[in-house]
């Protein structure tokens, strides 16, 4: 089905305006390149709020006069207050997963590579991939607005024109309620407390607006990748990257849509007086809530996590994929097990579906559902654990190049190990008594989903970053930004395992009431610390990304000796990615270290007879030089 | 670099085993009948997490020390995978998980599959922001009738208990849980305003207290004496001051003090509350 041609169809010419070839460009490299420097930016403001959260548990009740004058009702004198806290944790929460996990690695990377990487010219839907982009952009920016709108009084003011749902100014930095924004709290309003006014409308519009974006993004790649391959590129001589956006696509298009249609419920809950999450007979704040009756909370809870735990693997399959294809790379080795791992791929994203209950158990829901959720979340455990053998596989009998990619692919195995095997405690219903909203949940889910992923998008930057600007990143600052980055997750995220251990509970302000946390206090310091020092590190990947864009070294072609079709063009690629000579495929994505070949790696539009040893490829059945025609 | 690599991540798979090991941070004591068996599964579990946790890393930091670069012209091996060892590890990871699963529904089952054991206490737990109500059925051991307008937080009436119904006279609020010791305790949890979360750590017990329903659920504490009660589901600005104690009382203590009228009671537990001091960590 990929052997049609298709030369005319989806051409646009090149641009010329700056407006048009850098801001509202239809070129899926400049759109990918936009949705990075997105992720870039809303990154920064995350890994702020974190260090101010850590500042507070450590040091509470410290005064930073910076604060004081930014926020002068949230910090008070300099002093954070619990409420600004709490606002800390639901805007970290939200920016990171929506617009950081869920846009460079798929809308970043993914837009950038794939159409390449697939042998076709641009996306299916030009139009369509920049208003993708742009319509995101516009829900990030609401998000900060929420900033704004209850942390500063002037603009809390002109939102409480809009009404009382809108109520604005309450000195938080958004609004209180968790980036899961449970009702009836999220529903109320500024009844239920300060953050919740017009801090949770706009966090809700955001939210919607983003769904809309990523659902137009999704359907761009889906019928990319179907419709557009090369000549030559059958499905399963396709990278595991392609895999990998083509899975987290089909999840964004099924689960984003439910998020959409949550919100946009609460938000009429909120503003029209309905009452599809707010049950009757509520009191709240001294008075009885007569208007609302009939409504349930535990609906948003499904239909948040109906998206919710699909997006978990929105976030980390693309890092899984640019791990597969970066650590086959650098072994000079082919994929251990290529078919093993496209099935599995698919079976997490599709078990994926079907375990969000897990989230759930001691919400009140039936214990009967907990306990089959709870089994099928176990059993995707299997397809994890068949992907990191088959890395494993990859490096056994390497040659191993340590390249900065390299050493965050290996990074993120690590990683991907240590959060993700936790999700063999938190999975057991009884476990969960225990467990459930303690630090233990917080370590599982910020290595697994949060920096495993990161970590992938890390090697992606560094692996790509030659082909994206035709310059090489620094190596020696990329090493440095490695090793404390990599020391100093571990460093914050396995003392966390220990809190959880003693029963912390997260999204508390301050741990000083309760004698049972008495032994957690070292911890929390040390965390602290270890989170300064690796956020700080950070510093070095940015100037090492700017610098380079202008200063680093030129890069050729292919400077990692890759085999993968976005190697074989110009550096950058030309606006319509091969210059008029769309490739042909002839062979597997990860043919290295071929047996009689003249290089240690074979080019996948490189034709047959290269190699002599050809028998060996097929032995195993697992892709290699794929199907013969 | 594969040294250095291959040696970091041993020395963190040590540390992060050790960490454990030592259990220097560990779980407060169980005083719950199930607990101990909440501990058990969490010892087989991590006990198989731990190893394959350290098995993977050291595997990584093996390879990766062993398949260096290391200039020579040999090439890597050339190998697409092997299909007896996708099935050999798929079959594995497939019954090791499949059992942890079916074996970590065990106490679940027990305690949430069964209504509460005859003869049980009950109670009626009544979260707010940011307080808890605990309601005793007083001496005929039957609640009277409540609706939510007749609540008054400032005249102590926080669940809207109808003063004026039968069986409502003698029930008892106090924002104290005391429970008997070796006695099944049946709460009825509900929420006057948002999602809470009751949480004791010694408990081995976490149950969300969800607006518009009532969740009953039941336990057994085995062991007198005074523990920390958390709201555990993020319920508004002060959700980490919403803190309260459960009392557990030897049974005979437990009879006398709930037979109290209610203002009797109020003093007598407070009594108690200084007479039980907290666990020592």
């Amino acid at each position: 089905m990929a052997e049609a041609t298709h030369d005319e169809v989806h051409r646009h010419p090149a641009p010329k305006g700056f407006i048009r070839k850098y801001i509202f460009s239809l070129d899926h490299k400049v759109i990918g390149i936009q949705y990075i420097l997105l992720a870039l930016t809303a990154v920064v403001v995350g890994m702020i709020m974190s260090v101010l959260m850590r500042v507070n548990l450590s040091w509470p009740g410290s005064k930073w006069s910076i604060l004081g004058t930014l926020f002068p009702t949230g910090a008070p004198g300099g002093v954070m207050s619990d409420s600004f806290y709490l606002s800390l944790v639901t805007m970290h929460g939200t920016l990171m997963v929506f617009f950081v996990l869920t846009t460079a690695p798929q809308g970043g990377f993914g837009n950038y590579f794939l159409p390449i990487q697939i042998g076709a010219e641009d996306m299916a839907f030009p139009v369509l991939n920049m208003l993708s982009f742009w319509v995101t952009f516009v829900g990030f920016i609401v998000l900060l607005t929420a900033i704004l709108a209850e942390g500063n009084l002037t603009v809390g003011a002109w939102f409480s024109k809009l009404g009382a749902s809108f109520a604005g100014g309450t000195g938080t930095v958004g609004p209180i309620g968790g980036w899961t924004g449970y009702p009836p709290l999220s529903a109320l309003g500024p009844i239920a407390g300060p953050g919740q006014g017009a801090g949770v409308n706009l966090w809700i519009i955001s939210i919607a607006i983003f769904c809309v974006g990523s659902l137009l993004g999704a359907l761009n790649f889906i019928t990319t990748l179907l419709n557009m391959r090369t000549r030559g590129m059958s499905l399963m001589r396709m990278p595991l990257t392609c895999w990998a956006w083509f899975t987290t696509a089909i999840l964004a298009l099924l689960s984003f849509p439910v998020l959409l249609g949550g919100g946009i419920l609460l938000l009429l809950d909120r503003i029209a007086g309905t009452s599809f999450f707010i049950p009757g007979g509520l009191f709240v704040s001294g008075n009885l809530v007569p208007q609302h009756t009939g409504g349930s909370p535990l609906l948003w809870q499904h239909l948040f996590w109906f998206f919710g735990h699909p997006e978990v693997y929105i976030a980390i399959l693309p890092g899984m994929g640019a791990t597969s294809h970066i650590l086959s790379t650098f072994a000079r080795k082919p994929i251990f097990g290529y078919r093993a791992m496209v099935f599995a791929i698919f079976a997490i994203g599709m078990l994926g579906f079907f375990v969000w209950g897990h989230h759930m158990f001691i919400s009140g829901m039936s214990p009967y559902s907990a306990i089959a959720f709870s089994i099928l979340t176990l059993s995707i455990g299997v397809p994890s654990a068949i992907k990191t053998f088959n890395w494993l596989g990859t490096l056994w009998g390497a040659k191993i190049r340590f390249t900065t990619p390299m050493l965050f692919a290996i990074g993120f195995v690590s990683v991907f190990v240590a959060g993700g095997i936790t999700g063999l405690v938190l999975g057991q219903t009884s476990l969960d008594f225990f467990f459930h909203d303690t630090y233990f949940v917080t370590a599982h889910f910020h290595l697994v989903m949060g920096v495993a992923s990161i970590f992938g998008m890390f090697a992606a930057t560094y692996f790509w970053f030659p082909k994206m600007f035709g310059r090489m990143m620094n190596e020696t600052l990329g090493k440095l930004h490695f090793w404390i980055t990599f020391l100093g997750v571990y460093a914050i995220f396995i003392p966390f395992h220990a809190m959880g251990m003693l029963g912390m509970p997260r999204r508390y302000a301050n741990f000083g009431e309760y004698a049972f946390l008495k032994n957690a206090h070292s911890l929390v310091l040390f965390v602290t610390i270890a989170a300064i020092i690796t956020v700080g590190i950070q510093v070095v990947f940015y100037f090492n990304f700017f610098w380079s864009m202008f200063k680093g070294q030129k890069a050729t072609d292919n400077p990692w000796e890759a085999t993968t079709l976005e190697w074989t063009t110009a550096t950058p690629p030309p606006h319509d990615n091969f210059a008029g000579v769309i490739p042909t495929v002839h062979r597997g994505p990860y043919e290295f270290a071929v047996p009689g070949a003249p290089r240690d790696f074979v080019m996948q539009t490189e034709p047959e007879g290269v190699e002599v040893a050809a028998e060996l490829g097929d032995r195993s059945g697992n892709g290699g030089n794929g199907h013969k025609h | 670099m594969g040294r250095v690599l291959g040696i970091a991540i041993w020395v963190i798979t040590i540390l992060s085993v050790l960490m454990f090991v030592t259990k220097h941070w560990w779980f407060p004591e169980a005083i719950s009948e199930h607990g101990p068996a909440v501990d058990h599964q969490f010892m087989i579990t991590i006990i198989v997490v731990g190893i394959s946790f350290a098995a993977a890393q050291i595997g990584l930091g093996w390879v990766v020390w062993k398949y260096r670069d290391s200039g020579s012209a040999q090439r890597a091996t050339y190998s697409h995978g092997n299909n007896r060892l996708e099935v050999i590890w798929t079959i594995v990871t497939a019954v090791v998980f499949i059992s942890l699963a079916v074996m970590g529904q065990r106490v679940w089952a027990a305690l949430h599959l069964n209504a509460a054991p005859p003869g049980s206490y009950q109670i009626e737990v009544v979260a707010q922001q940011f307080a808890w109500t605990f309601r005793y059925p007083g001496k005929d051991g039957v609640f009277g009738r409540t609706d939510p307008s007749l609540i008054n937080d400032e005249g102590q009436n926080f669940v809207g208990l109808d003063e004026t119904a039968p069986n409502a006279k003698d029930d008892i609020q106090v924002s104290t849980l005391v429970i008997p010791a070796n006695q099944p305790v049946e709460l009825i949890l509900r929420s006057k305003d948002v999602t809470h979360s009751f949480f004791v750590p010694q408990l081995r017990f976490k149950q969300d207290l969800v607006p518009g329903m009532k969740i009953p659920v039941h336990f057994t504490a085995t062991k007198v004496g005074k523990y920390e009660l958390a709201c555990a589901e993020l319920c508004g600005m002060n959700h980490y001051k919403m803190k309260s104690f459960m009392l557990v009382l030897p049974k005979e203590e437990f009879i006398e003090l709930t037979n109290l009228p209610p203002a009797q009671f109020l003093t007598r537990k407070d009594e108690l509350m200084a007479k039980y001091q907290l666990p020592q960590y």
